[in-house]
């Protein structure tokens, strides 16, 4: 299935989409199992492809979310692009967001961070999309990608995420009432972080 | 207790609209099982061996006869006429439909109870002690901080898809009553020396296939910097913990791999950034939430009242009720009043409809109207006259909800088991039934005395088997359904896991084995030790020995 549907929303509207995500070629894995169940998740920090693989890969022309572990063997090469506002990044939730945050001077170049939730249920994608607004001031837009559904974008809102590649096979028109599940969250997070008894006199 | 305010109000309200419509949704065929179940999860709702099984959160086991009225018209409406109140103060229901969990949810929100996060890989409700704001030994009352957890648990966005389960305890005691050691958190206020509250830390604990009590990682955090605290630890943990293998994705086993230094340092270093963030907790905040725990208006009360001492003297079976059901209390002429779900044939925690709705009455008539709920599954009356307790007796036996058993060998903590739940490997309420039966003689369960038993039909450990000063486990062999049987667990200050006695039994020779072990005790005690502390002493090894010396002469005498 793509992962880049024709159409996204950001802040709030439905746009067409002007950053598709370049494709890594499929891994060629056995089926790994744990206690007899098949693992779905990577472990945080596991590196699938090889170094070789990923600086040969050609990176599409234009406006492009290249995956984290591309952007790390190419950056060199990619720079003059990345500096023109060409060149977004793509992190997989497996990833660290510490390597994305080294490997530039400034995170504020790529106009677009995708985070890519390769299934609905990791929540590590929060954590960082958390930290990249909250201890790494990034400003540009914060962008769900892959197996995003309506029910998570009131979550993904709040830890900071402005724009949703909702899954190709799903309604975006429908999707964008998940914005506005709850009217006054408790907890401060990312998009207003003042808890409901400092935005409120409660009683 | 707390009442919602429109905030409060409206978030739950907001919810009912939203599950409403995801059910509608997946029963449309527009969310996969796969989208669906974690929603549901979520909402305390399971699919289950015969129906699905709804839980509805009591927060840190708190009701008023209002709600519990609820819980009762819920049961007749919708289920089959009972509930069954959990080792972790929530209530679950099980017959109800897919279809009508929306109307459940919509009920519940009318009197402020919601099913929010009593499932799933979330933070889960808050417990504490039953007996929290009126025990003598009380230093902190630690409901106010409970209810601001609770707030700020709810609807988390970081952390509302974390590896698995989390469960926070807090208590304020100086015995610890809410088991802080066995939770993914454990919080145990304390007054430090500038007279400021704060909490001890704990983290890692937990039962299931890998029991660990938890390790303390900071041992002072004062009470404003609690939730910024809470995020730091479970961020480190939503990122790290694994999320490859589920046995092995509790919080326990990524501190147990990272080492308890590691895992604080890792803490510590996220808090740096997270400390006196908006959401630590003001001054005013606190105030707010700690007014609606204010103690209800007692009477000037003496601290003897004669007709009780009289009744106590002529009445036996008052007398052992009182011994066993009633518990201290901190203002003069008040007892804390237990009433056992636990009576000989029953599911041990199971209450019908017209029993809720008789604790209602109760609470109205002897306790403000107020009940708590424990989680070895009882019910509570935390505020009543010592001059009224004898009424209350007479009223309560009438509801079967009088028997003399808390804290004795029948007062079984016990998973609904294999007859309800689809993860059980064996049943566990038959087995906690034939133990009651087989242990019916009173004056010999007030001989035995103080002894906890704790049933679970699986290794995630629901019945927390492994806390039990015996402990009971179901275990598959070969698709039949046998019984391991450990001793010397206990929960408290002094927590300890219990250990395996030898290979496991046939379900109808769990009731022996228990004599049996019963028998070693009696023998072997020293004047009011209880069987725990004899276990203790002695070791596992002669309880072991009669055990499976009683097995082999019945195997000679069969052959």
């Amino acid at each position: 299935m793509s992962e880049s549907p024709s159409r996204v929303i950001v802040d709030g509207a439905i746009v067409p989409n002007q950053w598709p995500l370049m494709p890594l070629p499929a891994l060629d894995e056995a089926v790994r199992k744990q206690a007899g169940k098949v693992v779905l998740f990577r472990l945080t920090g596991e590196h699938p492809y090889e170094p070789a693989q990923l600086a040969a890969l050609q990176v599409p022309a234009g406006h492009v979310l290249v995956p984290l572990a591309v952007w790390l063997a190419q950056k060199d090469a990619l720079a003059a692009r990345a500096a023109d506002g060409e060149i977004g990044v793509c992190i997989d939730t497996h990833e660290l967001v510490e390597d994305l945050v080294a490997s530039c001077a400034d995170i504020n170049v790529f106009p677009v961070i995708a985070v890519r939730f390769e299934r609905f249920a990791d929540g590590r994608g929060y954590s960082i999309a958390t930290l990249l607004r909250t201890r790494y001031g990034y400003r540009g837009q914060l962008r769900a990608v892959g197996d995003v559904l309506r029910d998570q974008l009131f979550l993904m809102k709040r830890c900071g995420f402005n724009a949703f590649a909702v899954r190709a096979d799903r309604d975006i028109e429908v999707a964008l009432a998940g914005l506005r599940d709850f009217s006054e969250p408790y907890q401060g997070a990312v998009d207003d972080p003042q808890p409901v008894w400092r935005r409120h006199a409660r009683n | 207790m707390y009442r919602y305010d429109s905030y409060d109000q409206r978030l739950v309200d907001e919810r009912v609209d939203q599950f409403r419509d995801q059910t509608r949704r997946y029963l449309a065929g527009e969310l996969s099982e796969d989208e669906f179940r974690p929603l549901r999860l979520q909402n305390g709702l399971y699919i289950q061996r015969h129906a699905p099984m709804l839980r509805v959160a009591i927060p840190y086991g708190h009701l008023s006869s209002k709600q519990m009225r609820m819980l009762a018209h819920i049961a007749r409406t919708y289920d089959r006429g009972y509930g069954h109140f959990s080792t972790r103060q929530n209530i679950q229901y099980n017959w109800p439909t897919v279809e009508s969990v929306p109307d459940i949810l919509a009920d519940l929100a009318t009197v402020e109870m919601h099913a929010i996060q009593t499932s799933g890989n979330c933070i889960r409700n808050i417990t504490t002690d039953q007996f929290a704001g009126v025990a003598p030994d009380e230093v902190i009352d630690p409901r106010p901080l409970a209810e601001i957890l609770r707030q700020w648990s709810t609807f988390h966005p970081e952390f509302a898809l974390l590896p698995r389960k989390f469960k926070i305890a807090v208590s304020g005691t100086i015995q610890d009553r809410a088991v802080v050691q066995m939770h993914d958190i454990g919080l145990e206020f304390f007054r430090d020396d500038a007279g400021r509250i704060a909490a001890r830390v704990w983290a890692g604990g937990g039962l299931g296939r890998t029991p660990i009590l938890g390790s303390m990682i900071r041992e002072h955090l004062e009470w404003q910097h609690l939730l910024t605290y809470c995020e730091a630890i479970l961020r480190v943990y939503n990122r790290h913990g694994r999320r490859d293998n589920a046995y092995k994705a509790r919080i326990k086993i990524l501190l147990k791999a990272l080492g308890k230094d590691e895992f604080s340092r890792q803490v510590e270093a996220e808090w740096v950034h997270l400390r006196d963030n908006p959401n630590t907790i003001t001054q005013a905040e606190f105030d707010r939430v700690a007014a609606f725990f204010a103690p209800p208006a007692y009477r000037d009360q003496p601290a003897h009242d004669a007709g009780f001492h009289a009744a106590l003297a002529s009445e036996p079976g008052f007398a052992a009720w009182v011994r066993r059901c009633v518990q201290p209390h901190r203002q003069p002429g008040y007892r804390a009043v237990t009433l056992s779900l636990k009576p000989t044939g029953i599911a041990p925690g199971d209450a019908t409809d017209a029993q809720m709705d008789a604790v209602a009455d109760l609470a109205d008539r002897f306790a403000f109207g107020e009940i708590r709920v424990s989680h070895e599954q009882n019910l509570i009356l935390a505020d009543v006259e010592l001059g009224q307790l004898h009424a209350l007796w007479q009223a309560a036996r009438e509801q079967g909800l009088a028997t003399p058993n808390v804290g004795l060998l029948t007062d079984i903590i016990c998973c609904p088991g294999g007859d309800f739940c689809s993860l059980a490997n064996a049943k566990s309420i038959p087995i906690a039934q034939a133990i009651q039966q087989t242990f019916d003689d009173l004056d010999y369960l007030h001989d035995i005395g103080d002894l906890e038993l704790n049933i679970s039909g699986c290794m995630n450990a629901c019945g927390h088997h492994h806390v039990g000063h015996i402990g009971i486990l179901g275990v598959d062999k070969d698709g039949s359904e046998w019984y391991q049987i450990t001793i010397g667990g206990k929960q408290g200050s002094d927590a300890s896991l219990g250990t395996v006695i030898g290979p496991s039994f046939a379900a109808d020779e769990v009731p022996g084995v228990i004599t049996r072990l019963i028998e070693v005790y009696v023998r072997d005690r020293h004047a009011d030790e209880r069987f725990i502390d004899t276990v203790r002493r002695l070791g596992v090894a002669p309880f072991k020995a009669h055990v499976y010396d009683k097995r082999a002469d019945q195997e000679a005498a069969s052959v």
